[in-house]
């Protein structure tokens, strides 16, 4: 188990107080607080060996480029990777989700074809889809989701047929905390040719991925949900199918030669990293990779199992309040999303943050899913390796009052 | 609970118009219509207002979905364009603005009916858009109205 008494202690910003109130981070789906050793890992940049990547035979730049390459293949092995050469460094999960959309699938989607996504997709991992659809004539089919907001499993043979060229689905939903069973449907899409996307900027984060064993071609997360700086973020590609894409964004560092009239490329992953990079953050995000090492991504996930079921039981209280995604903690990510027939999300949000409660409340990101479920918002708590069982019962107090204070005149 | 804000925000006018919403009832006949969506909250709202021969507002009925403030913005809105002509109306959507924008109005006379109990909304900069939504719904519709009928 974590020592979550010594975790806070690295987390700088969990000093601060709210209101007058300690700061009670419950936000993490929307983006994770940063340790010291990360905050440190961009000042050491910045003050130590500030410099371009790949091209000066000067010491600083050969420092940052070591360094820089050093945390590319941290994220590889995070993974399991077989090859550093598979890890792309875009700005965060849509824009890797963008890349494959722009380049592998507009020279792999056919007029005709199909591409399936779930109903619990994040915008980045629909709107991209219904782009290429279009463009393609292919056709966008939506997995559907039963009563308690997991895939209809009954459904997976005749949603994924052999029409399908890509499933891309998410493997942690951020609005439900549901984990979708990425083998089984990796395995129903390899028996019918397809290619398959994870989206997994909830996952990665959260628990041990392993993607040889997903077996996926394309996988994609964001640094600053585990740790990290924004505007960094990974774009996972096996190795063989990588090689025959076409390149995305043109100009400086994917090139390995040019002329007037024309370029060859360079080798992998550069290929596809345009431009200079984001040098620092790269470099950062190696450094959360490094404290989730430490802590263990097996500990990491059991402790969110322990903070979710602590949290799930404390909410059977909230007796008005519904909450969405399956029951069992196992099968979910340390996200808990409610609704109250009377109260809205946002006014409940504006109560608890009075108490220096940090929750998000909205759509989330993932408008056909909120329709499907009938609500125009949800509100949610998400947790991370620092928050605890304390944590959890002010949000229930809180939630509490903010009830009591709505029904108050006998609504 | 830091009560004294939250009652500056949630007052007991707010509360009462959100439980007790005025002119709720759709509006047959209506002379103008119109919908107005919040995406950040997804808030929703629907005003009819049927004109009298002098182009005063002979009725209202508004249906709103969404956060406390947006409803009760939205049945104070029903509350006090009812008798008035369409000019009033956009003056009090402007006065009514300029407070959330600046903390005071304009003019020295005071916000009618019960918009003043909306002021504590200022302190809360992402809910102001909820308390606008309904008035600026309006003001797009009567611009609309004004365009189609010449005025």
């Amino acid at each position: 188990m974590l020592d979550v008494k010594a975790i806070r202690k690295d987390f700088p910003i969990l000093e601060r107080e709210v209101y007058g109130k300690p700061l009670v981070y419950l936000d993490n789906a929307a983006t994770s607080q940063k340790p010291r050793s990360v905050i440190q890992a961009l000042v050491e940049y910045y003050e130590g060996y500030n410099s371009n990547v790949h091209r000066g035979v000067h010491a600083l730049s050969m420092e940052a480029t070591d360094r820089y390459e050093e945390a590319r293949a941290k994220v590889a092995r995070f993974i399991n990777a077989d090859s550093t050469e598979s890890i792309v460094w875009t700005r965060n999960t849509t824009e890797s989700i963008n890349l494959v959309a722009n380049t592998w699938a507009m020279d792999e989607i056919n007029a005709g074809d199909e591409i399936v996504v779930t109903q619990m997709e994040h915008h980045s991992n629909l709107v991209p889809w219904q782009k290429v659809a279009k463009e393609k004539g292919a056709s966008l089919r939506i997995l559907p989701l039963t009563e308690d907001g997991t895939l209809d499993s009954g459904e997976f043979d005749s949603y994924i047929t052999p029409r399908c060229k890509l499933l891309s689905v998410v493997h942690v939903s951020n609005s439900l905390g549901t984990i979708n069973p990425i083998s089984e449907l990796v395995s129903r899409a390899r028996s019918v040719g397809a290619a398959v996307m994870i989206d997994a900027a909830q996952s990665v984060p959260h628990l041990p991925v392993d993607v040889q064993e997903m077996d996926c071609d394309f996988l994609a997360f964001s640094g600053h949900k585990m740790l990290g700086p924004t505007g960094i973020g990974v774009l996972y590609v096996k190795r063989d199918v990588l090689e025959r894409m076409e390149p995305f964004l043109l100009g400086g560092e994917m090139v390995l030669e040019v002329w007037n009239d024309r370029a060859t490329w360079n080798d992998l992953p550069m290929r596809f990293e345009a431009g200079t990079p984001n040098i620092a953050d790269a470099i950062a995000l190696g450094a959360a990779v490094d404290y989730l090492e430490a802590l263990g991504m097996d500990n990491v996930r059991e402790h969110e199992i322990q903070l979710t079921k602590y949290g799930l039981d404390a909410f059977k209280e909230l007796e008005e309040i519904d909450v969405f995604g399956p029951s069992d903690p196992r099968l979910r990510g340390g996200v808990i999303s409610f609704h109250h027939s009377d109260v809205h999300p946002h006014d409940l949000g504006t109560v608890l943050d009075r108490q220096g409660i940090a929750i998000r409340t909205g759509h989330h990101c993932t408008m056909p899913l909120m329709r499907s479920m009938d609500v125009i918002a949800t509100a949610r708590a998400s947790f991370y390796i620092y928050n605890t069982e304390e944590e959890v019962d002010l949000l229930v107090d809180g939630l509490k009052q903010a009830l009591q204070y709505f029904a108050d005149g006998n609504r | 609970m830091e009560t004294d804000e939250l009652e500056d925000l949630y007052g007991e006018t707010i509360l009462d118009h959100c439980r007790n919403p005025r002119s709720h009832l759709p509006l047959e006949d209506a002379d103008i219509v119109a919908d107005g969506v919040n995406r950040f909250c997804g808030d929703e709202i629907h005003i009819q207002v049927k004109l009298d021969d002098d182009g005063r507002i002979a009725g209202v009925g508004l249906q709103s979905v969404g956060c406390s403030i947006n409803q009760a913005a939205g049945s104070m809105l029903a509350e006090v364009i009812e008798g008035q002509s369409l000019d009033r109306a956009e003056s009090v959507s402007d006065s009514l603005r300029t407070m959330m924008e600046r903390g005071t109005t304009d003019d020295s006379e005071p916000l009618p009916g019960d918009l003043q109990s909306l002021s504590g909304v200022r302190q809360f900069p992402v809910r102001i858009k909820c308390a606008l939504l309904a008035w600026s719904t309006l003001e797009e519709a009567v611009a609309r109205y004004r365009r189609d009928h010449g005025g």
